[in-house]
């Protein structure tokens, strides 16, 4: 039942979701307060909500960092064996910063933390050609605090599974 | 995009044509100058009657166009208006002798005299300036003539004449700001271009707010606008005509296109591209879209800008490290580093003068606007906030403006002005947050 936890994640996939056939829907609405993650029942594992919420769909880094650590591999191995199994999902993986950059050097701060999830879900054996990747720098952060708690959390590549757009 | 148009078409008028003559008087050398350059300390005491309307339909307009005027000289902080109620004698014809004593008996160092008159869609602005003390004209007096609806833009004219006598350095009201407009919430920001002029007025929108939109940035004859936009999901660099809003993207680049600048002719472009997660700066042709590659190497490299003459390009690198600013050959080759203090620099940007570079410093866990010299000595950090960031310079290269981040759940970008002495710091006002400003060039 670990899955019915992170009702969180669930929102956030489901928001993400429901903007990405509309023009612009770069900015997933997840700050809603509630959800009935008790309804979801037994999840089928080839779901995207599977993915997102058993799995995993974000990693973090250190400041300004790129580098995987061993935690972040732990998660992208099992992205890897679910995306293995799933072979016809493709993914767009998205690389962020925090606030404390300027907006330039973000977005390519925020591509090198993409592109080293792909280079290393392609060492597992995931097709480059299944993977896009695209940097929003500091423009999309996930927390708004303005301390560690918060830039921690923002400084990640988030994989988004069938949805979104990258190069 | 068609009322967009329709909106932007009327505010901005930047083609309209403002005739400038000399009216006729005799010019005389002045005696009165004002140091831009070291931080005049006592602001300079000025009158200015409210201009002479010429007819019963100009009176109104006539106030506006003396208080954008007043404003204009007033935002350098090299300046103090005397108020009207403390005039001795009011003047009630442009060529009727000037009472100097009345003026220097409030110690008006120096006035300004002034007419308008509208009629139908035509405006014309006389005006002459005169220092008190010498009892003298300073130049000539200038007749502007433009339509009505370019009301602001001859006032700013006037003023750029004016600040231009007083200083002996070219003025700088006469010009555009564009600019990120933000709103909502700080986890669901919306970003949309605008353009404003130099005092936050007469605001437009140049995009709606469907697409992330990042760096704005005018081109040499202030009609096209680069800026990236995430509009196709990745950031690309598009190019936008200020007057019919007509824009392209440069499709045949690879990766991720991000922080434009034209060079100084136009004809190229530099930015940065991300391909497999390293960014390298390239030159592209603005016309045939062909890219030359400047940096490569592992590193992050970008924020590119031209020099005046467009021989080099200064940009900021991590090569070695950490994030400093070199300057490289705009045809590429071997880049210097110029930038060796404690911390992280950033966005440099050449000074339209070509004798400093403006940036980004971030250390001590506050972030900096400041100034040093090409060859990077002569460091001066004229701010220090939670984050300042990307300063645009002024026509004349004397002012610096840039946009602040208060912090916290509710942190939020505001435009501010300062000069390069490090004084007259002040927010420019616009309805919503505002952020990457760039300021065009001199208005013809």
């Amino acid at each position: 039942m670990t899955y019915l936890t992170k009702t969180a994640v669930i929102l956030t996939l489901l928001a993400t979701a429901a903007c990405t056939d509309t023009a612009g829907g770069f900015f997933g609405g997840n700050s809603g307060s509630d959800i009935s993650g008790a309804g979801i029942g037994n999840i089928d594992e080839s779901s995207l909500e599977y993915f997102q919420v058993s799995i995993g769909s974000t990693v973090l880094f250190a400041v300004d960092q790129s580098s995987l650590s061993g935690a972040t591999i732990a998660i992208l191995n099992a992205q890897a064996g679910w995306l293995n199994a799933n072979s016809a999902v493709t993914l767009v993986i998205e690389g962020h910063a925090d606030e404390r950059g300027t907006r330039e050097y973000n977005i390519a701060l925020g591509s090198k933390r993409a592109s080293s999830v792909r280079d290393y879900l392609v060492s597992q054996g995931i097709a480059d050609s299944r993977i896009s990747v695209v940097s929003y720098g500091k423009e999309r952060p996930i927390a708004v605090c303005s301390n560690a708690s918060c830039w921690s959390q923002n400084r990640r590549a988030v994989t988004i599974v069938n949805g979104g757009m990258g190069v | 995009m068609a009322v967009l148009h329709r909106i932007t078409s009327a505010v901005f008028g930047l083609l309209l044509a403002i005739s400038v003559s000399v009216v006729p008087g005799s010019a005389q050398q002045p005696t009165l100058t004002i140091d831009v350059t070291g931080g005049v300390i006592e602001p300079v005491p000025f009158a200015i009657p409210s201009f002479i309307a010429e007819n019963a339909a100009s009176s109104a307009i006539a106030n506006k166009i003396t208080r954008v005027i007043a404003e204009d000289l007033l935002s350098t902080g090299l300046f103090r208006e005397i108020a009207k109620a403390a005039h001795i004698s009011g003047v009630s014809n442009f060529n009727a002798p000037v009472q100097f004593a009345d003026w220097r008996a409030i110690n008006s160092q120096a006035l300004i005299v002034g007419a308008v008159n509208a009629s139908g869609n035509r405006l014309t602005v006389k005006f002459r300036l005169f220092d008190v003390f010498a009892q003298a004209p300073m130049g000539d007096g200038v007749q502007l003539s433009g339509s009505l609806d370019n009301w602001r833009r001859i006032a700013h004219k006037v003023a750029d004449a004016v600040y231009s006598r007083l200083t002996g350095e070219t003025g700088y009201f006469d010009s555009k700001i564009v600019f990120v407009s933000e709103a909502g919430p700080k986890n669901d920001r919306r970003k949309r271009l605008a353009i404003m002029d130099h005092d936050g007025a007469g605001l437009a929108y140049l995009t709606n707010d469907d697409a992330l939109v990042l760096s704005p940035r005018f081109s040499p004859n202030n009609r096209e606008i680069l800026y990236t936009s995430y509009e196709t999901g990745v950031p690309r660099v598009y190019q936008m005509n200020v007057d019919t809003l007509q824009r392209r993207v440069f499709t045949n680049l690879p990766g991720m296109g991000f922080a434009p600048r034209f060079s100084p002719d136009g004809r190229k472009i530099v930015m940065s591209i991300s391909e497999r997660g390293n960014t390298d700066i390239y030159a592209v042709d603005s016309q045939s879209g062909r890219r030359t590659r400047l940096t490569s190497g592992p590193a992050i490299d970008t924020s590119p800008s031209f020099s005046p003459d467009g021989k080099q390009i200064v940009f900021e690198s991590d090569r070695g490290g950490s994030q400093q600013l070199y300057i490289l050959s705009a045809k590429g080759g071997d880049a210097k580093r110029i930038s060796f203090g404690n911390g992280r620099y950033a966005t440099p940007v050449w000074s339209p003068r070509g004798d400093l570079i403006a940036f980004t410093k971030i250390a001590g866990n506050r972030f900096h606007i400041g100034v040093m010299r090409v060859d990077g000595t002569q460091e001066r950090l004229l701010t220090a906030s939670f984050i300042d960031e990307a300063p645009t310079w002024s026509p004349n290269g004397r002012v610096l403006m840039f946009f602040r981040v208060s912090s916290g759940a509710n942190g939020a970008p505001q435009i501010y002005s300062i000069d390069i002495t490090g004084r007259n710091l002040h927010r420019i006002s616009t309805p919503n947050f505002a952020s990457d400003p760039a300021w065009s060039g001199l208005l013809k």
